[in-house]
């Protein structure tokens, strides 16, 4: 059983995580957490001293934080992007899809499970900002 | 018709696969029923009054005959002998076993059917107009932008937990057979400059604050609209209330921001995202396009039929529409007969179709939001063979848009949200109307029937509407006039107080009697009320 | 009297407590008095059934009657599929439905 999985290679972040709202006024903190209701956009400025964002779940069925996940991304962010909270292995591959790399759950999860949620699908029908090409451009690149 | 090549039937196959391991797991005890719900949920499994339920997906309505004869042996072999088709042009089963579960979706992925995303609060089965590709009035086929964006939509990773279900349909004609601006994204494909765009329209819905959807953007066009539709969601998935499961609709949205808001919002999260590459090339939707390019229609054939049956001429009338090609008809099988249960079909009719499918129609079938059956490559040299056949197996009701031609949801006869039943209320009514030749009479009249506020029967969008309602136990009737679902679009007003199980059908023959006797040449049911207004027709029913 | 109902969790079957373990059919369900919740969330825990709740009702010379026009349709099965019901012979089922 785990309660972190980590994709990344590099140590995970150790660092205390503080609230959106005091990073702002905080120029030394390096990770922060976000809520569903905060808008991720405003840590676009710093995103070049963030070693780690959270993006916290605090009931698997609110699914803002994907969104959070993906305009991270979308930006440009290479740190640690880790799911915590209320993380199930059955949204682990569509967590990864939107950008996170590591997670935390409140529950620890079964390794083979894990295994087998991220090898799930073997192909995917969107482009998001992992690096899977879409089934529509793998069809286009054999023709 | 659309088929799967080896990436589609893999990503379906694995979907069976993940759900049979999550079955497995409920069943071993590894997943409480909070975890697993939602996860059955999302592959269309609800437990409903009697049993778990099986909603199927029925992409853009359309069937081949093949995915129709494997519905027909899933209602023998895993339920009770017959299916249910519904407003969103899918079909469900009422006795499933939540350990064939896996095994009927299993049969359904061999024949390229599926029941992903039909429940849940993630974007839903996309539905279409049920004559595309064979009406003559479209401006473009509204079914390879339909399979684009079911593709899309298909384990999209950022919208599976959106703040409520997410219904998409597309029309591609002025005329508006599938209640487009009920959906809470509808498109409507136009040309401009001999380019094909679509209109986006975003915040309708139904249930329980009924609203139709005000258009967002005036032409989208291929080379931008999953980015576009992305950016709709984006900014529902960010603001949509999470705070209250009935405010949670993005029409509920759209209407707290304004829709001048909302389009700012989504016109700026566009600009960001065309940036992505989210929008597969032209070839791909090319490449789609080429599943539904025409058949190789016969040419020469003649449009004449012999109407000396004045039974078949009648049908003929009702349920036959016209084909943009000459020497072909579109064929409307009604799921009315009178006194039966709208939309229900037994194993053998679901079977029966298929196989008249295949001989009458290129193999080829459609659902419609009106829980009817189309065969759309009909030629009209072989109407009557057709209808003969209908006719001998209880399929060959003339009714098509006539008052007898109910929508109504399952209700308390199955349903656990229900209120009050709706399916006897149908019956009932198509029996007293039918029976007095009314029916004929009074022409197209659409009569939508809800057994709760979810409004799953489109009360709201009937020219008569009927809502169930629980009063101090005891199920009752509220009456709605001038609702419509079509490019009319308008919502329905109640009429009063409610009815108990009788009174409603006396209260819809009354005001069918008023309607009959104030008219005037060429008007529907609709138009009548639109010009007199309720009091009129209130003072009819309650005076 | 108090009725525990559930379904079971494999099939689905509408079924009713009836003391020593689920009933299909509604006329042995029994009274619970104030067992219901407890006996439904430990036989959900067994992984029995799904979904259990208790409902009013009433015990009539034809058995348990629920307050509710919904459970006495889950009792019955559908009004409008006589034949699909758990009282197929029976010709009034409308009128014990309401
Ligand atoms: C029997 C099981 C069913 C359940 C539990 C169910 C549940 C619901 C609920 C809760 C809503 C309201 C959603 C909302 O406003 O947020 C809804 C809406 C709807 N359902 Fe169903 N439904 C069922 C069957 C059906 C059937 C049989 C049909 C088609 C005949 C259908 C078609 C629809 C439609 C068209 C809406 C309106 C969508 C809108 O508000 O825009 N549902 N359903
Ligand atoms: S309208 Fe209400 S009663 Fe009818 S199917 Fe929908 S939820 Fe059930």
């Amino acid at each position: 059983m785990a309660d972190f999985i980590t994709l990344r290679s590099d140590e995970p972040a150790q660092e205390p995580v503080v609230t959106l709202e005091s990073f702002g006024d905080q120029s030394n903190a390096t990770a922060v957490r976000i809520e569903p209701g905060e808008d991720a956009r405003e840590l676009l400025p710093f995103l070049g001293r963030i070693a780690l964002v959270e993006v916290n779940f605090p009931a698997y069925t609110d699914g803002r934080g994907y969104s959070a996940a993906r305009i991270l991304r979308e930006a440009g962010y290479t740190g640690e992007l880790r799911a915590v909270g209320d993380v199930l292995v059955d949204q682990i591959s569509h967590m990864r899809r939107c950008g996170f790399d590591s997670f935390k759950p409140n529950a620890p999860l079964d390794d083979a499970d894990v295994e087998a949620a991220f090898a799930r699908w073997p192909d995917v029908y969107q482009k998001t900002v992992d690096d899977r090409r879409p089934i529509w451009a793998k069809r286009h690149e054999e023709a | 018709m659309y088929q799967y090549d080896t990436y589609d039937q893999a990503m379906v196959d694995a979907r069976v696969e993940e759900f049979r391991d999550q079955v497995k797991r409920r069943l071993e005890g590894k997943m409480t029923e909070e975890q697993f719900r939602p996860l059955r949920l999302m592959n269309g499994l609800y437990l409903q009054l009697h049993a778990y339920m099986l909603r199927v997906a029925v992409p853009y309505g359309t069937l081949s005959a093949r995915q129709m004869r494997m519905l027909g042996h899933i209602a023998r072999k895993y339920d009770k002998g017959y299916g249910h088709f519904t407003t969103r042009q899918n079909i469900q089963y009422n006795w499933i076993k939540l350990s064939d579960a896996p095994d009927i979706l299993a049969d359904l992925a061999s024949v390229e059917m599926h029941a992903i995303q039909t429940s849940g609060n993630c974007i839903r089965n996309i539905s279409a107009d049920q004559y595309a590709g064979v009406a003559a009035d479209e401006a473009a086929d509204p079914r390879p932008w339909a399979e684009l964006l079911r593709q899309w939509s298909s384990f999209h990773p950022e919208f599976t937990y959106l703040p409520r279900k997410f219904k998409i349909c597309v029309i591609a004609s002025p005329e508006d057979r599938a209640a487009m601006r009920l959906h809470d994204i509808g498109l409507e494909l136009v040309k401009k400059d001999g380019v094909v765009g679509a209109r986006v329209f975003v915040g309708g819905g139904m249930g329980r604050t009924p609203m139709v959807a005000p258009e967002v953007n005036p032409f989208v066009t291929e080379d931008e609209l999953i980015s576009y539709v992305e950016a709709c969601l984006r900014v529902y998935n960010r603001y949509g209330r999470r705070d209250n499961k009935y405010k949670a609709r993005i029409k509920i949205l759209v209407h707290e921001l304004g829709v001048e808001e909302y389009r700012r919002q989504v016109a700026e999260e566009f600009a960001h995202m065309k940036t992505l590459g989210l929008n597969p090339p032209r070839e791909e939707l090319a490449r789609i396009a080429e599943h539904f390019a025409d058949p190789a229609y016969e040419t020469g054939l003649s449009d004449d039929l012999d109407r000396s049956d004045p039974d078949f001429a009648l049908w003929v009338d009702r349920n036959v529409a016209q084909h943009k090609q000459a020497g072909y008809a579109i064929v409307n099988i009604s799921l009315k007969p009178i006194g039966g249960i709208p939309g229900d079909a037994s194993a053998e009719q679901i079977e029966l179709m298929a196989d008249l499918a295949e001989r009458y129609s290129l193999d080829e079938l459609r659902v419609t939001h009106a829980q009817n059956i189309v065969l759309p490559y009909v030629k009209k040299a072989e109407l009557y063979a057709l209808w003969q056949a209908l006719e001998a197996n209880g399929l060959g009701e003339p009714n098509l848009d006539l008052v007898t031609d109910i929508i109504a949801c399952p209700g308390l006869d199955y349903c656990s949200l229900a209120n009050a039943r709706s399916i006897p209320v149908a019956q009932k009514i198509a029996q007293r109307l039918a029976s007095n030749g009314k029916d004929a009479e009074i022409g197209e009249l659409k009569l939508k029937i809800s057994g709760c506020i979810n409004a799953c029967g489109h009360h709201h969008a009937g020219h008569i509407g009927i809502l169930g309602v629980d009063r101090k136990g005891t199920e009752n009737y509220q009456l709605l006039l001038g609702g419509s679902g079509a490019e009319d679009c308008s919502l329905g007003t109640i009429t009063g107080p409610g009815f108990d199980e009788n009174g409603i059908v006396d209260a819809v023959e009354k005001a069918t009697d008023l309607y009959l006797a104030q008219r005037t040449e060429g008007e529907r049911f609709l138009d009548t009320y639109r010009r007199l207004g309720m009091a009129p027709f209130k003072e009819a029913i309650y005076g | 009297m108090k009725i525990l109902t559930a379904n079971d969790l494999a099939t689905g079957d509408v079924v009713w407590w009836a003391g020593d373990g689920w009933s299909r059919l509604l006329v042995e369900a029994i009274d619970t008095g104030d067992k219901g919740e407890e006996i439904g969330k430990h036989e959900e825990i067994a992984r029995h059934v799904v979904a259990a709740y208790v409902v009013d009702g009433e015990m009539t010379a034809d058995g348990p009657r629920p307050a509710h026009i919904k459970e006495r349709i889950r009792g019955l099965g559908p009004t409008v599929r006589p034949d699909l019901t758990l009282k197929p012979e029976a010709s009034d089922l409308t009128q014990w439905v309401i």
